[in-house]
């Protein structure tokens, strides 16, 4: 019998790794031979041109993710703390609960349509709006995260930190915030991925700029669009970049998710129990 | 120098149980006082009533007066400032995860915004020093996580945690009871030494603990605090038929 569950999980296994493996490759294999340093370094060529690269939408894409982590992360992470610490039982912390999951929920054009609704419409597109669109869906899922790490931690290690004459905000701060920082760490990162690659949200809102800008009211270029545009485009030389694209943005992706965990890491003392 | 408990009249609830009931006590400074009683006796709920505990839990509440030297805590400070006088000691040692020996041992001072390099190392080394540690771990302060220890050394690190804050009373419940003999008798040799600079307060299932470290011994029942008096009296001849049926075994 542990032979067949031991075995049936392998398959699974290999089963779910598979179709990542095989997109990966396919990217690597579409997408590498387009890459050089004028890739990184230009902006898109005009239409009809040879050449021309995605340097703007790479920039692009960082700076809607960064405006986007620096609201989306303390905001969500705030809620977790007081869904998990100060709102147990209270109508308030049932309502945030319920709505955080019915945002998870919500499509991501819809994101964008609202975002259009707010921040856009009679003003212009924006990098802001682009990354407003971005928080919000990063919310719930780092939200939930939050509250359920803080959940993990055990009361006996809140009472040692009450005990001492320790305030109830500096033990949650301290103690619950610091224990549970892996998890909460591993929740942003996979809300930061998420929305990393989302394409929807920013047609209505940073819109994509064939120039180069890093104005934050002002359109935004941003790997997503820049693939969604290339790859619907009619030409050869489109294609291949939009591969390229996919590709640096998958790579991106990875190596900040790295980055986030090595650098969380640091420091940190192993425990033995 | 440890301060003398007065308790008056306590009373103290979880929702709508009744779990102390009119308690009136007099705890004398620098000594050790044990309680005894069955599980669920309210022995614990007492010892959290002196730190101002019990009401962490939202359903808990607590009336009468419990005073500390001249302080009535419940009317006179906040709980923040009781429990910085007021040590605990936990049944099952806790310690931080995330810190090391040394962070672990000064974190009561960290944690309230005390930065001053000097004298947290010189109180990390008297803190250990009392609590029979330093020897065991003093190459390891900063290397090593505090849940990397075993579990009778987490409990004396536990221990110089709560004595690092310099607190006037040392509240102790069932402390050794997760630990194996040696580490046991580690902890009441602890408290036999500790006695003369603290109040110290021990709840405790094991009679032999209580009749070892403690001058005096109250024995709590169903809620209610049946007989307080010398150790020697509670376990030679004790007043009521119910302390006599407990500590002969009757019960319990």
């Amino acid at each position: 019998m542990n032979y067949v569950v031991g075995t049936l999980a392998v398959l699974a296994t290999i089963i779910v790794l598979f179709p990542l493996a095989a997109i990966l490759f396919y990217l690597v294999y579409k997408g590498a031979s387009s890459l050089n340093l004028d890739f990184f370094t230009h902006v898109p060529a005009p239409v009809g041109e040879q050449g021309g690269g995605m340097a703007n939408a790479i920039v692009g894409s960082g700076i809607i993710l960064t405006l986007a982590s620096s609201m989306g992360i303390p905001i969500g992470i705030a809620a977790g703390v007081y869904l998990a610490e100060f709102g147990q039982g209270k109508f308030l912390a049932n309502a945030i609960r319920f709505t955080a999951d019915v945002l998870n929920g919500v499509p991501s054009i819809v994101m964008g349509i609202s975002v259009f609704a707010l921040l856009v419409q009679g003003r212009h597109f924006s990098a802001l709006a682009g990354g407003v669109a971005l928080a919000i869906m990063m919310v719930p899922t780092v939200t939930r995260t939050t509250e359920e790490m803080l959940a993990t931690v055990p009361h006996a290690i809140r009472e040692a930190a009450l005990g001492l004459g320790v305030p109830k905000w500096r033990t949650v701060i301290s103690v619950g915030l610091r224990t549970a920082s892996p998890g909460i760490i591993t929740g942003c990162m996979l809300a930061f991925a998420r929305v990393a690659g989302e394409t929807a949200p920013l047609l209505f809102t940073a819109l994509g700029n064939q120039f180069w800008s890093v104005k934050l009211n002002e359109p935004i270029a941003a790997l997503p669009l820049q693939i969604y545009v290339y790859a619907l485009g009619p030409y050869d030389e489109w294609h291949r970049l939009a591969w390229a694209g996919a590709l640096v943005l998958i790579i991106l992706i990875m190596v900040s998710v790295t980055l986030v965990r090595i650098f969380a890491n640091r420091g940190v003392l192993k425990g033995g129990s | 120098m440890g301060v003398g408990i007065l308790v008056e009249d306590l009373n103290a609830w979880y929702g709508s149980n009744h779990t102390l009931q009119d308690i009136n006590l007099h705890i004398p400074a620098n000594h050790a006082t044990a309680l005894i009683g069955p599980s669920g006796c309210g022995k614990s709920t007492f010892v959290r009533c002196l730190n101002r505990m019990h009401e962490t839990n939202p359903i808990a509440r607590a009336t009468g007066v419990v005073k500390m030297g001249d302080i009535d805590i419940y009317r006179d400070a906040s709980p923040v400032e009781i429990r910085r006088r007021v040590g605990m000691v936990f049944q099952r040692p806790n310690p931080f995860p995330t810190m090391s020996i040394y962070d672990n041992v000064i974190s009561g001072l960290k944690l309230n915004g005390f930065r001053n390099r000097r004298i947290l190392d010189e109180t990390v080394e008297r803190s250990l020093k009392q609590a029979a540690l330093w020897e065991e771990v003093k190459d390891d302060l900063k290397k090593k996580s505090g849940a990397s220890l075993s579990g009778g050394q987490q409990q004396r690190m536990c221990i110089a945690r709560a004595l690092a804050v310099d607190p006037e009373v040392l509240l102790m419940d069932e402390p050794a009871s997760a630990l194996d003999p040696v580490s046991t008798s580690k902890i009441e040799d602890l408290i036999f030494q500790l006695k003369s600079q603290y109040t110290i307060v021990i709840v405790t299932h094991n009679m032999q603990q209580a009749a070892r470290v403690a001058e005096n011994t109250g024995f709590f029942l169903n809620g209610k605090l049946v007989e307080f008096d010398s150790t020697h009296k509670i376990f030679t001849n004790p007043r009521d038929k119910r302390t006599e049926d407990y500590i002969t075994g009757r019960f319990g």
